[in-house]
């Protein structure tokens, strides 16, 4: 209760404040505009501001304190409305539990009611931000950017017959078909609306046709639905975006026409493929001169960013010029240029890019839906019950129509059918949003019903944000509940069909299920012989995998470095919780139904989903977040850094990287003290780690007991002297650049990852025994699984 | 497609690969493209860093077993048969085949496959999954957050679940009386040949999963 309190009362706090704002803002208005209709309502100062701007020099009464609003008034007011959406954006994550279950956009068009609300009672006009101009050149294209960029690229690719399948034909489909139906509805006299012509309730159509992601991707995300399907939504409704504005420049330019040709119709099709293909071809164009340019940019790293954005914006607006599709333009460029730009621009730059970008599109895509809900209360209505009511009808009937047939057709081309829930997730899916509004907003003034179509598509905006927005949800849950209980599962159960879903993955992979990997493969090696040549600045055709630990030890050099200073002493002891276990384990120990409760609870959290839904394509406010795979790459890493230690048996030069490591004293026989285990160093052994970065990271994970002084001093040493900032970075990046020494790294790197039994019988003893009797100092071996700090204990003798 | 049969020839002993693993010759072919693919330096036989070279099982958490279980004991390179003979083990079981009663078990029988996720646990090869072995698997399938007294609280009750003679590991018998629960059944740890197509889809199973696995 006490609790609910104090989670509201920020909250209401900031609604204050909003209101507050929004009246301030209103009065400011008010009172500074000069051209406002009541010139009554100035207070008495302000005219004398106006009219006195100059005191003459002789004059005495000088004013002490001045006021100029008018010159700083459109950055101000912009500044305050850009203010108003973040806090409102601010206020709604106070209180988690909306966001949960309202999507972000419906909350924003409320306030934006609210506010609008206010305004209007004030009198006042909201800014004018909705001129086509503003919105198509300012506004919409960081959203565009946004959703480009963070396009997750293989997916997309592979699921893009689909993908463009459902966009294009789709929007027609419902444009078409919400045209004819509307216009059959126009026939009734009933209703008044006669004289809305073919092509203008063509142009309706195609506005409410458009399709916006943002609250279903939410939603879907929560929802853990997979992967195609959420690809499915996101690329359609970015294609439908710009297919959306294609057609309603088709269709405004016939409506405008008194008669409508055969020819006509012919030349806007072919106009409509030179749109697309142009805007495609140009983005290419682009994202390619910007991955170029930012080649040359080694020297003067801050003002990368800056380069990807005006060269995106730059497609956009000549895209513009020339009348293609700019939004094809602008994303296609993002999709280029990401992979080479984040070759060759350095950590930082690819950081900032990446926060700016989502940033500026979160930003314009608050504004507008918070206008949404301004504009919807301040403008004028033409309300006309039949024609709306049907066209939000027609356009919830339409757009199932449509999924349904076009899902049909598909299925058989595709290599993962969409099922029912599916296509009803599709369909039901299909809010619209911000660009429909847009589109009706800067109808041209000749189409006579103009208000009355703003009007009706504000109602299907609204209709679909709120009431699918918020019951998509609970319906998708509804469709997934599984009847029987999770609980009647073992452990066992569980933790084997996560592996065996695992491996079933990992075999997928191996095998290359995608059908168009043979044009990716093609495709990968052009890009490898020669695009990479000319736009990459240090091209070292290296694995991925390679590129990847680089990267990550970069970073985690620079955390172990951060952390250095901190508590280190948070390497734990693993021997003291070895000893308590030890004993622990001979015992059979008696679970209690609780305790299953928490396993199960625990591994439901915890375990590593498959791939299908650990790429993080997640909420589209978020940045992408990829703790899983890092978590993983870094097992793996250390594993292999470990391995080299150990020794190559292959003798190569990778076992003369390993004299700079610790190699391992030898001597000690194998059968020591836990047989079962001898083996266990290679590859499984990725599960111990010596250098724990998480668990300095986590330090909330250490044990209880007090550490083993010595050993944390030791490694100090060698943590120092192997993840030096400059010295130990170069040696890994040098051991990991010279792509024969890096190849060979990472071959025997994987091969005693992968050969643990091979391993045995290949390596030497003394490899083995070192690596298992680690804790010298210590009579017992320390576990291996035990996620501690693996500092070697001691200084190594080289071999 | 004319040319399948010639790719066919190209490949040795290719009928015996057939018979062995049920594998159709589209499969084959399809499979023999991969393993070309993978194969870049074009040796005819692929090393373990072909196998790293694949990003995704990389991410995978499991990925270095499941390419150890490619490269038997002793050996480090994997030719085409070796290959295709592992993946034979991921074709669905076929239901009606004719029991035969002296002709080897298919590889992608039931307890051949349970055989293939049996070894995954158990690297050290000695039958037996220990409860460190486990405890490694677990702790490659966990993330950071669980602690290690949490891992091993997990390690030892599917031990005790599992362990019936009470030997504090899980033999092979055990653990395939612990995977006759009705509701995990083996199925789903196959890959689906397409029908229409020639390659392998695995997706359909996949789909079958997520359902399985829906909050």
């Amino acid at each position: 209760m006490v609790l609910n309190f104090n989670e509201r009362s920020p909250f209401t706090f900031l609604m204050c404040v909003i209101c507050i704002a929004s009246l301030g803002y209103g009065a400011n208005v008010m009172a500074f505009e000069p051209t406002s209709t009541s010139p009554s309502k100035l207070p008495p100062w302000s005219q004398v501001e106006d009219t006195d701007p100059d005191p003459d020099p002789g004059e005495t009464t000088q004013a002490v304190f001045t006021l100029n609003y008018p010159r700083i008034q459109i950055p101000f007011e912009i500044t305050l409305w850009v203010l108003l959406a973040s806090f409102a954006k601010i206020g709604f994550h106070v209180y988690h539990k909306i966001t949960v279950w309202v999507p972000e956009s419906c909350l924003l068009i409320s306030i934006g009611l609210i506010v609008g609300g206010i305004m209007h009672s004030l009198h006042e006009k909201p800014p004018a931000v909705l001129t086509s101009n503003a919105f198509f050149l300012y506004m919409l294209p960081p959203i565009v950017l946004d959703s480009g960029y963070f396009m997750p690229t293989r997916p997309f690719f592979e699921n893009f017959g689909t993908v463009l399948w459902f966009a294009v034909v789709g929007t027609l489909w419902n444009s078409i078909g919400i045209g004819i139906s509307l216009f059959a509805i126009c026939q009734i006299e009933v209703f008044g609306v006669q004289d809305i012509t073919l092509q203008e309730n063509f142009l309706f159509a195609s506005i409410i046709s458009a399709v916006e992601p943002v609250a279903v991707l939410t939603v879907f995300e929560d929802i853990s639905v997979h992967e195609q399907l959420y690809i499915v939504v996101f690329g359609e409704c970015l294609f439908n975006d710009a297919v959306t504005v294609v057609l309603y420049n088709l269709f405004n330019h016939v409506a405008a026409l008194e008669v409508v040709e055969a020819g006509d119709v012919f030349l806007d099709i072919g106009r409509f493929f030179v749109v697309g293909l142009g805007g495609t071809i140009f983005g290419a164009l682009f994202g390619f001169v910007t991955a170029f340019t930012t080649r040359f940019t080694g020297k003067v790293r801050e003002i990368e960013p800056l380069i990807i954005f005006l060269y995106s914006y730059l497609a956009y607006l000549i895209a513009e010029l020339f009348a293609i599709s700019s939004i094809m333009a602008i994303v296609i460029c993002a999709l280029t240029m990401k992979y080479y730009v984040e070759e060759n621009v350095s950590q930082r730059s690819c950081t900032t890019i990446r926060h700016v970008i989502k940033m500026v599109g979160s930003v314009s895509e608050t504004l507008i839906f918070f206008f949404l809900g301004v504009v919807t209360i301040t403008t004028e209505h033409e309300w006309n019950w039949g024609y709306i009511l049907f066209a939000l009808l027609f356009a919830l009937l339409w757009r199932g129509l449509g999924i349904l047939v076009l899902t049909q057709i598909i299925n058989p081309f595709r290599t993962i059918p969409f099922n029912f829930k599916d296509q009803f997730g599709l369909a039901y899916g299909g809010l619209r949003g911000a660009v429909s509004f847009a589109l009706a907003f800067t109808l041209p003034d000749n189409i006579g019903r103009k208000d009355l179509f703003i009007t009706g598509t504000i109602v299907v905006i609204i209709f679909t944000v709120f009431i699918q927005g918020i019951t998509i949800r609970p319906l998708l849950k509804l469709m997934n509940v599984r009847k029987t209980n999770r609980n009647q599962e073992t452990i066992n159960d569980e933790i084997h069909k996560r592996l065996m879903e695992h491996t079933v993955a990992g075999i997928e992979d191996l095998c290359g299920q995608w059908s168009h990997y043979y044009w990716k493969d093609k495709f990968m090696k052009f890009n490898n012989r020669i695009l990479r040549k000319i736009l990459i600045r240090d091209n070292h055709p290296e694995s991925s995998i390679v590129a990847l630990y680089k990267k990550l030890e970069l970073q985690n050099a620079m955390e172990v470095l951060d952390q250095m200073s901190g508590d280190i002493s948070a390497a734990p002891s693993l021997i003291s919780l070895h000893e308590e276990r030890k004993n622990a384990s001979k015992s059979r120990k008696k679970f209690l139904s609780s305790d299953v409760t928490n396993m199960h609870e625990l591994l439901s959290k915890n375990m590593y989903k498959i791939r299908h839904r650990t790429v993080s394509y997640t909420n589209k406010h978020t940045l992408p977040d990829d703790i899983t795979a890092r978590e993983i790459l870094m097992r793996r890493h250390t594993s292999l850094r470990r391995s080299l230690r150990a020794g190559s048996f292959h003798g190569t030069n990778a076992a003369k990287m390993s004299q700079k490591y610790f190699s391992l004293p030898m001597g000690r026989s194998l059968n020591s003290r836990f047989p079962p285990r001898r083996l266990v160093h290679a590859g499984d052994g990725d599960i111990e780690s010596e250098i724990n970065y998480s668990s300095i990271r986590h330090p909330q994970r250490v044990s209880s007991k007090a550490v083993m002084p010595l050993r944390p001093l030791n490694t100090l040493k060698e943590v120092a002297s192997s993840v030096n900032t400059v010295d130990g970075q170069n040696e890994e990046q040098r051991g990991c650049r010279r792509s024969h020494l890096g190849s060979n790294v990472s071959r025997s790197g994987h091969l005693t990852s992968h050969l643990p039994h091979g391993s045995s019988r290949n390596c030497s003893d003394g490899d083995h025994d070192a690596w298992v009797e680690e804790p010298q100092n210590n009579s017992d071996v320390q576990h291996p699984l035990m996620r501690r700090p693996h500092w070697l204990p001691q200084k190594p003798h080289d071999k | 497609m004319g040319s399948t049969n010639s790719t066919l020839l190209k490949i040795p002993n290719v009928e015996v690969l057939m018979q062995e693993t049920g594998f159709s010759p589209a499969h084959i072919i399809r499979l023999h493209d991969r393993f070309k693919a993978l194969d870049k330096e074009g040796r005819g036989h692929l090393c373990p860093h072909d196998f790293g070279a694949i990003k995704e099982l990389a991410m995978n958490p499991i990925g270095d077993r499941i390419i150890g279980a490619f490269f038997s004991p002793g050996k480090e390179t994997v030719d085409f048969h070796t290959f295709v003979k592992i993946l034979a083990h991921f074709r669905p079981v076929d239901k009606d085949r004719p029991k035969e009663p002296n002709s080897p078990e298919p590889i992608n029988s039931r307890s051949n496959k349970l055989k293939f996720a049996f070894q995954l646990y158990d690297q050290d090869k000695d039958g037996k999954i220990s409860r460190d072995e486990l405890l490694q698997v677990l702790r490659a399938m966990l993330g950071m957050q669980v602690t290690d007294e949490q891992l091993e609280s997990i390690a030892d009750r599917t031990i005790q679940e599992a362990d019936l003679d009470r030997d504090d590991t899980i033999s092979f018998e055990e653990f395939r009386k612990a995977c006759k629960h009705k509701r995990f059944t083996m199925f789903r740890f196959c890959i689906r040949p397409g029908e229409r197509k020639l390659m392998l889809t695995l997706c359909h199973w996949s789909s079958e999963l997520q359902d399985q696995h829906e909050l």
